[in-house]
């Protein structure tokens, strides 16, 4: 077996050979799902955590201040601690509230946003599964969250969550399309929808530098709705927390909060890593065609630390818009999508099938 | 008894449900309470109930001689607790007919110029938070820091500093209080700069908050708004020149009005008057004149029986100061004319048929201080 | 055609006013050195609160452990919350006549409000402010305080 952190192939083929010698068949399968639902699982509780700290710590030094600085060497222990203090916390009752739908619905949320997590492609050879049909699968999936959201608005027997869930639901049907349309732009330039295949393409030049002014514009667009479809500020209405608190999840407590707020930030880095991996290349090196010295050096850099370069720089810009901006109003949210951002999209692909077929691309 | 804390708005219309906004809720700023109706996301209908932080304030300066009551007044409107303590002092000075030192006044009117500046400042913090913009707040609290410790190292205390007293100040000036003022001036001139560009000019912002809350000035004159408020109506209501006490009637200022009417022109208006703060202590913080800091009081103070009334202008309006003295050394009736309790009153009339977000918007342009309300 | 461009005036002018907001989050993002948090804890020591910061009342007592207190209670009665209470004893002075000395000056700092009356009323200004201002304890009873020190006297000549 070689162990090569430029290419998994070999690793994850060593392992499934290896299991499948040990054990039979069917018994090799279900170990290996065992085995990535696990690492997946760490790797889910780990990025969270971390990106909880570093959206603390971005926020603070956008503020002027130091951001916590307490629990550990500059309170990078920080969010474990919170995370073991709502662990201890009491799981409040609400009187009134629908007790099934209100436990569900932060089970639902967490797992649209792990389901998703499966068709990312970490580095070369390393991804649970590789759809053909891969950004579909994303969208498809991603957008089920939102059905955890209007459950536990619903089900909290609370106006203000109500209110929360039902602004949450406008936004998100509405952004959905912006972020389908905006993806379905590249997929016009790579003519694929697998993930791995659109990597792969862009191998010589990234799709936002290939695809020039119309990729650029879909790239914009789809910061701003995969922002909006995260719930994150400046368009965070339905948690708005100066107008109704905390919004949908505002009952909730202890364990199930901590779900909310950590499906929350893998949101953040699942439409993070879509945008790496669409329009910055995901794992593949920053190449330039034509100087191949710096390409070699640029192959040296292991795939993994490029994409989460990537995906650490567009969550670094999400942070950034969250804290620079006020909030926008329910009626000029949708204004935005359904007047500026829609139409835009569209004539976006008109713009970028035509440059596909008169080969205007690079 | 009859049932008065869940007395109904009006009658619910169809489809209409009621929320409780407060006493604990962000964007109330302290224990207000709002009992809106909502027809979905639509303000149909609006009742404040106020009274969770009421203190008294007006029975006990009935029991406090005049000096001791300066320092309730501090914690009435506690971000302009220098134009409080001045309101109470002038009117006192008024009632004994006392010349102050010229010098006091000069303090008087630069310290309630920083109380103006670094009010508007923790305003402007706190009205980007209500939008959202949660980093206006920090950097608003950030450069308020700096007036908070000229105050500390002249008055002693960074809040609720009591520094006026009838006849003059406290204690002198620190010798250190003109060079940091300076160092303010030069400091802040900048940071506002953060300000324009974070807030006034985005376009978000803008869309937030322009057209919002139309309060014309027929309105605002009838519900007694006043303040930058009131001047954001086109309102012409700034006792500094309609009424000029202290050094106002000698430094040049302009009143800044504003002819939009929503609550982007009453952003506007405390914008533009810290720079008109800042422009009035430019011209008094190098002439002050030798002298003393206060004059010579007897040491009981008793007003002359009669009714006496002062206002001055504060960081949010007018604030009168009402007393009947019955030649005693406590006045008899003690009476505030409060600015946030009148501006409270037109909250309902702004925020009818308008969104709840809008209503935060509305809420925060205004700048309601609480303890200011209940007294 | 005019709303045409408008349209798109509107959308240069929006991002454009977004970009200048997000420069201004962006420059302070990367100059750490503006940070103007204090360090509380941390910078205890050389923590330096202004000479006139009114921490809590204080009697002030000389090296030889003496102050400059009559007992006359002019401070009592002007403290508006009354928080100072006291206590003064007749003992008999040189000329054997009995003579006015405070026994106890006590000192509610719970109900402070820090107006300062108390020390600027002492005719012989025996009081004043200290820098302390950590005054957090566990037992409210802690914080009535007995400001002459055990054992200290006047100053002679001040009464
Ligand atoms: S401290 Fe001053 S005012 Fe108070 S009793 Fe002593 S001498 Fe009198
Ligand atoms: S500072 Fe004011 S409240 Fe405190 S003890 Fe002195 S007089 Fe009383």
């Amino acid at each position: 077996m070689t162990f090569n952190i430029y290419d998994f192939t070999s690793f994850t083929t060593w392992i499934d050979q290896s299991l499948n010698s040990l054990m039979s068949p069917t018994l090799a399968l279900i170990t290996e799902m065992v085995i990535i639902g696990v690492v997946f699982l760490l790797f889910y509780a780990v990025v969270g955590l971390f990106l909880v700290y570093a959206e603390r710590k971005v926020c603070a030094f956008m503020q002027n201040r130091v951001g916590p600085n307490r629990v550990g060497p500059y309170g990078i222990f920080q969010t474990i601690a919170d995370f073991i203090k709502l662990l201890m916390k009491e799981l409040v009752y609400i009187k009134d509230s629908d007790k099934l739908l209100f436990n569900i619905a932060p089970f639902i949320v967490i797992i649209a946003s792990f389901m998703a997590l499966s068709a990312i492609p970490f580095a070369k050879g390393l991804h649970a599964i590789d759809f053909d049909i891969g950004i579909l699968y994303v969208i498809a999936v991603s957008s089920l969250g939102v059905v955890g959201i209007l459950l536990a608005g619903w089900s909290s027997n609370n106006k203000y969550s109500l209110i929360g869930a039902m602004r949450s639901g406008a936004q998100i049907v509405s952004y959905e399309l912006s972020v389908g349309l905006s993806l379905l732009t590249i997929i016009v330039l790579a003519g694929t929808m697998q993930f791995s295949e659109i990597v792969e393409m862009q191998s010589d030049g990234w799709f936002l530098f290939k695809g020039h002014i119309p990729a650029f514009i879909a790239f914009v667009v789809f910061l701003i709705s995969s922002t909006a479809e995260t719930n994150r500020g400046p368009f965070d209405l339905a948690e708005a927390e100066s107008e109704l608190t905390a919004g949908f999840h505002t009952e909730y407590s202890g364990i199930k909060f901590a779900f909310f707020f950590l499906a929350e930030y893998m949101n953040m880095f699942l439409v993070a890593s879509i945008a790496a991996t669409v329009f910055l290349g995901g794992w593949m090196p920053f190449h330039i065609s034509g100087w191949a010295g710096f390409n070699t050096i640029m192959d040296y850099i292991p795939p993994f630390v490029w994409y989460i370069g990537k995906t650490a720089f567009v969550i670094w810009l999400m942070m950034w818009f969250k804290w620079t901006f006020p909030r926008l109003r329910i009626d000029q949210l949708l204004t935005l999508e359904w007047k500026y951002l829609l139409p835009i999209n569209l004539v976006n692909i008109l713009l970028m099938a035509f440059l596909v077929l008169m080969h205007w691309h690079f | 008894m009859k049932e008065i804390v869940n007395l109904p708005v009006s009658k619910p219309e169809e489809e209409e449900y009621h929320i409780n906004m407060g006493p604990q809720h962000p964007s109330t700023h302290g224990v207000l309470r709002l009992l809106v109706s909502l027809q979905g996301e639509i303000v149909k209908n609006l009742k404040p109930h106020c009274g969770y932080i009421h203190r008294g304030i007006e029975k006990m300066c009935e029991k406090d001689t005049y000096p001791q009551i300066i320092h309730l007044t501090d914690r009435m409107d506690y971000l302009s607790s220098h134009i409080n303590n001045h309101a109470v002092c002038l009117l006192v000075e008024k009632a004994l007919e006392i010349e102050v030192p010229e010098r006091v006044q000069y303090i008087r009117t630069i310290m309630d110029e920083l109380t103006r500046i670094q009010s508007h400042q923790l305003w402007w913090a706190s009205f980007g938070m209500d939008l959202g913009g949660l980093t206006c707040f920090f950097y608003g609290l950030r450069d308020r820091e700096m007036i908070l410790d000229i105050w500390e190292e002249t008055t002693g205390s960074r809040f609720l500093q009591s520094y006026n007293c009838p006849g003059g100040v406290m204690q002198d000036i620190h010798p250190n209080f003109q060079k940091k003022v300076h160092v303010f001036l030069k400091t802040f001139k900048k940071k506002i700069k953060d300000y324009e560009k974070i807030l006034s000019g985005n376009v978000i912002f803008e869309q937030r908050s322009k057209g919002v809350g139309m309060l014309t000035k027929e309105d605002a004159i009838s519900y007694g708004i006043t303040g930058p408020s009131g001047r954001g109506s086109a309102w012409s209501c700034d006792i500094r020149k309609t009424e000029p006490y202290s050094m106002y009637s000698k430094v040049h200022f302009n009143e800044v009005l504003r002819y939009e009417c929503d609550s982007y022109s009453r952003y506007m208006v405390r914008m533009q008057e810290m720079y008109e703060s800042m422009n009035i202590i430019e011209q008094l913080i190098d002439n002050i004149p030798a002298g003393d800091y206060a004059a010579r009081m007897k040491a009981v103070i008793k007003l002359p029986a009669g009714e006496y009334y002062q206002r001055v202008e504060s960081a949010r309006g007018e604030l009168g100061v009402y007393v009947v003295s019955d030649g005693n050394k406590t006045p008899y009736r003690m009476k505030f004319r409060t600015p946030s309790f009148t501006n409270l009153s037109v909250l309902d009339h702004l925020s009818r048929d308008m969104k709840i977000a809008d209503l935060v918007a509305i809420g925060g342009s205004l700048d309601l201080v609480i303890p200011d309300i209940d007294r | 055609m005019n709303s045409f461009f408008k349209y798109f005036s509107d959308i240069f002018h929006g991002v454009k006013s977004l970009l200048i907001g997000m420069s201004v989050t962006g420059r302070y993002f990367f100059s750490p050195g503006q940070i103007v948090t204090q360090q509380y804890p941390e910078n205890r020591k050389d923590l330096q609160m202004f000479e006139r910061f009114k921490g809590e009342v204080i009697l002030i007592h000389d090296a030889n452990n003496q102050h400059r207190c009559n007992g006359c209670g002019i401070c009592e009665n002007n403290c508006p919350n009354g928080s100072i209470e006291i206590i003064s004893a007749r003992v008999p002075g040189e000329d054997g006549k009995p003579k006015r000395i405070i026994d106890k000056h006590i000192y509610h700092l719970g109900m402070c409000t820090f107006c300062g009356l108390c020390v600027k009323n002492c005719p012989s200004n025996a009081l004043g402010f200290s820098q302390e201002f950590e005054h957090a304890v566990f037992d409210r009873s802690k914080l009535n305080k007995v400001l002459n020190k055990p054992g200290s006297s006047i100053i002679k000549g001040v009464e």
